[in-house]
């Protein structure tokens, strides 16, 4: 499915977070989006998938406005996976990846063999079937970000949002997670702090810097040593010796 | 232990606890109705309950049949019920709140019911029966808007809401006391002090029909509204995020809750803790999962209340504890073992 968003603009109180942002990511694509912390990234993340309105601007999946659409239809069609979930309460792994079948469940309707089979499933693709069983709050934080992209794949979306999903993460999970992510059949849109990460699995990537895109494109055009400079303040070397299409950032420690 | 799971063996688990649950609470029913200072035989219980229904017409001395029918078996009903609907408010509250000591006592909604209450008692503000009643209303969804208020519509962090709660309590237990010591005189002041504090006392078969309705319309809605609840779990936006229409849950959930809480207050008083308590206990049993805890709250917090009125009433020789001081005495240590085990692990 696509997902649109035409000149959305978001802010709280007088203080603009998004200004004029305007996005097209193709079915199966996915999208990196990186820029600076308080960028607006988890911002706009939010306003395309709905949980938050636009002041004005449109988001679109589908070619429907979801403004338009109800909320537990989106959901059947739109998964969110926000960074650092947490809970006081005693749940089971089994228990938060269960959740993910809420939009596809009636009130009082019984637990189906597809319920289970999108359960099981997720669970394996993010390698913990085997800590069905365990309580969440035992687990480590990188576990939790597993459980929850479980719980994401479980509620069988067609676009996937994901905010930082490679927090907490040792590098042979961010690594998996994001080939993952890539490897679905759906659209993603995710947000990364790793540009390195985000070169390397996003099919294209936009530049959040302080609430307007900045750039947006392959990665290799947008991730260069002038915007790094300029949207990050960072100086590094941009090399594409190793792969044209997926360029490799060394940070100077100045 | 089979937990956290509404499908396979885990509902066979769930009914077998509430099957045992609902044989614990008739048997406690019939005892609170045997015990008393008038002590009557479990046989004679069970024909003046048979007589009462009219399906026997069994001789039986009459006064002991109008303690049992006209006395006691209500009562018991009553605090059956009233557990019930305490132990559900407190389970609802916990979950739109995701905080582990929100209930409606904390919350202030107590508070308010029992300045509404006292307003009519004591002021004599409107007359007649329903009027204490109306006045518990009007007081316990004052409470609500107040907490509501203060918290942006609950929706700005679960502490918060907890502090305006907190907040909303002082307020209104400070008008009650205001109230009652400069315009009620001695005697008035006494009842009006017993009855804050929780009784059983005075309740008859309308009371019993009116809780009926309420708590049954309260845990069928409830109920259907079980699988959104578990939604709450990571947060509101999580919920949101699952397909939950989380504005309409919550304002449905909080006036159920400010409903059943009013209704209860306005009949038995302020009964304490028992919305804290409850939840918890059935949690430990059956899971955090709503479809299974919500019925097993009420099962639990019936059982609670009928044996709590018990202990009341035989504790002291000739005279009866109020309900909320052995609710509170049970309460306070499980309060404390809930404090110290979610202290942070350092």
């Amino acid at each position: 499915m696509t997902v649109v968003a035409s000149n959305l603009v978001w802010g709280v109180r007088r203080k603009t977070i998004l200004s004029d942002v305007s996005l097209s990511v193709a079915p199966g694509e996915t999208l990196g989006l990186i820029g600076p912390n308080g960028s607006g990234k988890s911002s706009l993340l939010r306003l395309l998938a709905g949980l938050k309105r636009p002041l004005s601007g449109r988001a679109l999946i589908h070619g429907q406005d979801i403004a338009t659409v109800p909320r537990r239809k989106l959901a059947q069609q739109v998964a969110f996976v926000q960074q650092n979930a947490a809970t006081d309460t005693n749940v089971s792994v089994r228990d938060v990846v269960r959740l993910g079948r809420t939009p596809h469940r009636s009130a009082l309707s019984g637990w189906s063999a597809a319920d289970e089979a999108a359960v099981s499933g997720a669970l394996a693709s993010v390698g913990m079937a085997g800590h069905a069983a365990q309580a969440w709050q035992t687990l480590s934080g990188g576990e939790r970000q597993r459980v929850h992209i479980a719980r994401a794949l479980a509620q069988a979306p067609r676009v996937m949002f994901l905010d930082e999903p490679t927090n907490h993460l040792d590098i042979q999970h961010q690594i998996e997670i994001l080939r993952l992510v890539r490897d679905l059949d759906l659209t993603s849109i995710v947000a990364l702090h790793d540009l390195n990460l985000a070169a390397m699995f996003c099919d294209r990537i936009l530049v959040l810097q302080a609430g307007r895109v900045v750039a947006c494109g392959n990665p290799s055009d947008v991730l260069t040593e002038d915007l790094l400079r300029r949207v990050f303040r960072v100086e590094a070397e941009v090399s594409l010796s190793a792969d044209p299409a997926r360029p490799h950032i060394r940070f100077r420690a100045g | 232990m089979t937990r956290s799971d509404d499908a396979g063996g885990g509902a066979g688990w769930l009914a077998l606890f509430l099957t045992l649950a609902l044989v614990v609470l008739v048997f406690a029913v019939a005892l609170a109705t045997a015990i008393g200072d008038y002590r009557i035989g479990l046989g004679t219980v069970f024909l003046a309950v048979t007589n009462g229904l009219g399906l026997t017409g069994a001789e039986i001395p009459p006064i002991e049949e109008s303690i049992v029918w006209d006395l006691r078996l209500s009562r018991a009903l009553v605090a059956a019920l009233a557990g019930a609907g305490l132990a559900l408010c407190g389970a609802i509250l916990q979950a739109l709140l995701r905080n582990a000591l929100a209930e409606p006592f904390v919350l202030g909604v107590s508070a308010g019911a029992s300045t509404g209450a006292v307003c009519v008692i004591v002021l004599g503000i409107g007359a007649g029966g329903l009027s204490l009643s109306m006045g518990a209303f009007a007081g316990a969804f004052a409470a609500f808007a107040l907490v509501a208020l203060l918290s942006n519509g609950a929706t700005s962090g679960p502490n918060h809401t907890i502090l305006a709660g907190v907040a909303a309590s002082q307020l209104f237990n400070a008008l009650t006391s205001y109230i009652v010591t400069t315009s009620g005189n001695a005697q008035q002041a006494r009842d009006v002090m017993f009855w804050l504090l929780g009784s059983f006392g005075g309740v008859r078969w309308p009371d019993v029909s009116l809780l009926v309705l309420v708590v049954a319309l309260s845990l069928a809605i409830c109920l259907w509204m079980a699988r959104s609840l578990d939604a709450f779990t990571f947060g509101d936006e999580d919920a949101a995020a699952l397909g939950v229409p989380v504005a309409r849950i919550r304002l449905i959930l909080f006036g159920v809750t400010a409903l059943l809480t009013a209704t209860i207050v306005s009949m038995v008083g302020a009964i304490g803790f028992v919305g804290l308590v409850v939840p918890h206990a059935a949690r430990y049993v059956v899971g955090p999962m709503h479809m299974r805890l919500l019925p097993a709250c009420a099962a639990v917090g019936a059982v609670f209340m009928v044996l709590a009125d018990i202990v009341s009433r035989v504790i002291v020789a000739q005279q009866t504890v109020p309900i909320g001081v052995v609710t509170a005495l049970v309460g306070v240590p499980f309060f404390a073992i809930i404090l110290y085990r979610s202290r942070p692990k350092t």
